[in-house]
């Protein structure tokens, strides 16, 4: 059964190359980010997670809010494994994927079917998986005979519809989402978005980091907002920003605009 | 889909353990597929849209130890049929020793792309870096191939044991990539650090010189790492004694250095994506 669960999770980032006095009397003060404290070696560290507890089951949606370097990115990546937590324990059951970066894994001068399996593979699929996934892939696409040219000559928008494909066609149990991802012109957006919807509906846990309240509050089910790296759990209907009609998240997207 | 495992990580002061490094290391060298196709489209990314594509490394290869060989077997004195082949063994394993070392010291913070995205095992990215500089090493062996062939050094035994050395060599450059990788994710000042000594180790390895001209100060080449590295594919290659010493030298050092491996492993692997 997936789940997650996370007891006083701590992540310090040292910080090896700033003289630091000056820099952190000016960022004690300010509104953004970690803290920023010394460790016991006197090196200077930025407290991105602070002593955060909580558990997450099947079914669970979780949307992450917080304003700019509050840490939502971080924990995420503590989710995923990518950085382990520096004191604390923290258990995860289930196969996790991560959608932070659009971008990983893609070579401009592959061609588009090679950049499929270079990001599939990157994914964690076994290359007989990304196999299978190509025509699908592809299809959903609507590259047709461009898939056969290296990155480099297509759009902006053609590579983000690539990019975004590959990245949602992966199956995870727990599903870690930097974002809501939004692609291409008015009609592929609305498509985009409908897989999205689709993989989010699949995957029995969801945690989105999210600067859209509107979004959060209609994808999720709980709400956790990290400020200075400390997590508060609140109630949907506490949510800043007041009541919200039915809105599908296909509208939020600034994109499609 | 498989059935869902529990991860667990404690904190760092916990998660210094053998059994994580252990397994990093053998998950990575698992995933072939990964590395394998990562490794591959390194090279083919550097020789895209060009006419003769990875044939150049040969090319340059070729023309640069042809020149050399010439020039220094004159300087030399010696004939250029012994001179030659023997040039070219220890000019292409060296480079591609330097290559993979210098290489090795950005392994981590050259994959911080991929490492800050997905969970991998750090090994990934150390096969990656080997394996690319095998594929460029096959290629320059067909010029340590023709040198042989052509000067009519060696024959097929003991020649075939210069395979087992280059297995040795992997072996080694596995530990070697792994420990500069972790060390020059922590502290920058080593990479060109590793560069000044490289550059100088060429000319203190019997490369264009051989170890005979040290007379009874051939102990000098006998300290020197590089010597055996080179010596494993070079002596079997030119039909010369079979270097058993060298053999023996490397498997220990393999040993040890991959002891040391797993030991900075253990203690830094979950500090390094902190690091980059």
């Amino acid at each position: 059964m997936p789940h997650i669960k996370a007891e006083r999770l701590i992540v310090e980032f040292p910080i090896y190359d700033t003289t630091h006095r000056s820099l952190k009397q000016a960022v004690l003060h300010a509104t953004t980010g970690g803290r920023i404290a010394r460790d016991a070696g006197n090196r200077v560290v930025v407290r991105a997670i602070d002593n955060i507890s909580f558990e997450i089951s099947k079914g669970d949606r979780v949307g992450l809010i917080g304003h700019n370097g509050a840490g939502k990115t971080t924990l995420l990546r503590v989710l995923s494994g990518i950085y382990e937590p520096v004191s604390g324990k923290l258990a995860v059951t289930g196969r996790t994927a991560t959608l932070l970066d659009l971008n990983l894994g893609i070579d401009p001068d592959a061609t588009g079917y090679e950049n499929i399996v270079l990001r599939g593979i990157m994914a964690g699929l076994h290359p007989k998986e990304i196999n299978e996934r190509i025509p699908e892939i592809a299809q959903f696409t609507e590259l047709g005979d461009y898939l056969d040219m290296p990155l480099r000559t297509y759009s902006a928008g053609m590579r983000l519809r690539l990019a975004f494909a590959v990245s949602t066609s992966i199956e995870a149990d727990i599903l870690l989402m930097d974002e809501w991802l939004s692609v291409g012109d008015a009609t592929f957006s609305e498509k985009a978005s409908k897989r999205l919807e689709g993989l989010v509906n699949r995957s029995p846990i969801l945690m989105l980091a999210s600067h859209s309240h509107v979004l959060v509050r209609k994808v999720c089910n709980r709400v956790f907002i990290l400020k200075h790296g400390e997590l508060t759990e609140i109630s949907l209907s506490d949510m800043p920003g007041g009541p919200v009609a039915d809105v599908s998240p296909a509208q939020l997207l600034p994109a499609a605009r | 889909m498989n059935t869902p495992a529990t991860k667990v990580y404690l904190g760092l002061s916990e998660a210094r353990s053998l059994h994580a490094a252990i397994e990093d290391v053998t998950q990575g060298l698992g995933m072939v597929h990964l590395w394998g196709m990562l490794g591959w489209q390194d090279i083919k990314q550097r020789y895209r849209r060009s006419v003769l594509g990875p044939l150049w490394l040969t090319i340059s290869t070729g023309i640069m130890v042809g020149t050399i060989g010439f020039l220094y077997s004159k300087i030399f004195g010696q004939p250029i049929r012994d001179y030659m082949p023997f040039l070219a063994i220890g000019f292409i394993v060296w480079n591609f020793l330097a290559t993979t070392i210098n290489e090795g010291c950005t392994v981590f913070f050259g994959a911080e792309a991929i490492i800050k995205q997905v969970k991998l095992p750090l090994t990934v990215h150390v096969c990656r870096v080997l394996w690319r500089n095998l594929l460029i090493f096959a290629h320059n062996a067909v010029i340590i191939l023709l040198t042989v062939l052509i000067f009519e050094k060696g024959s097929l035994w003991p020649g075939a044991l210069a395979l087992a050395g280059l297995v040795l060599i992997a072996f080694n450059c596995l530990w070697i990539i792994m420990i500069l990788g972790i060390f020059c994710a922590r502290f920058r000042d080593i990479p060109p650090i590793i560069a000044s000594v490289l550059q100088i180790a060429f000319f203190l390895t019997p490369i264009l010189w051989d170890k005979a001209v040290l007379g009874i100060r051939g102990w000098f080449a006998d300290i020197n790492p590089f010597f055996h590295l080179i010596e494993t594919i070079r002596a079997p290659l030119l039909g010369a004694a079979i270097p058993y010493a060298s053999f023996g030298f490397l498997f220990l050092m393999g040993l040890l250095g991959t002891g040391l491996a797993i030991a900075a492993m253990s203690r830094f692997r979950a500090r390094v994506p902190y690091w980059i």
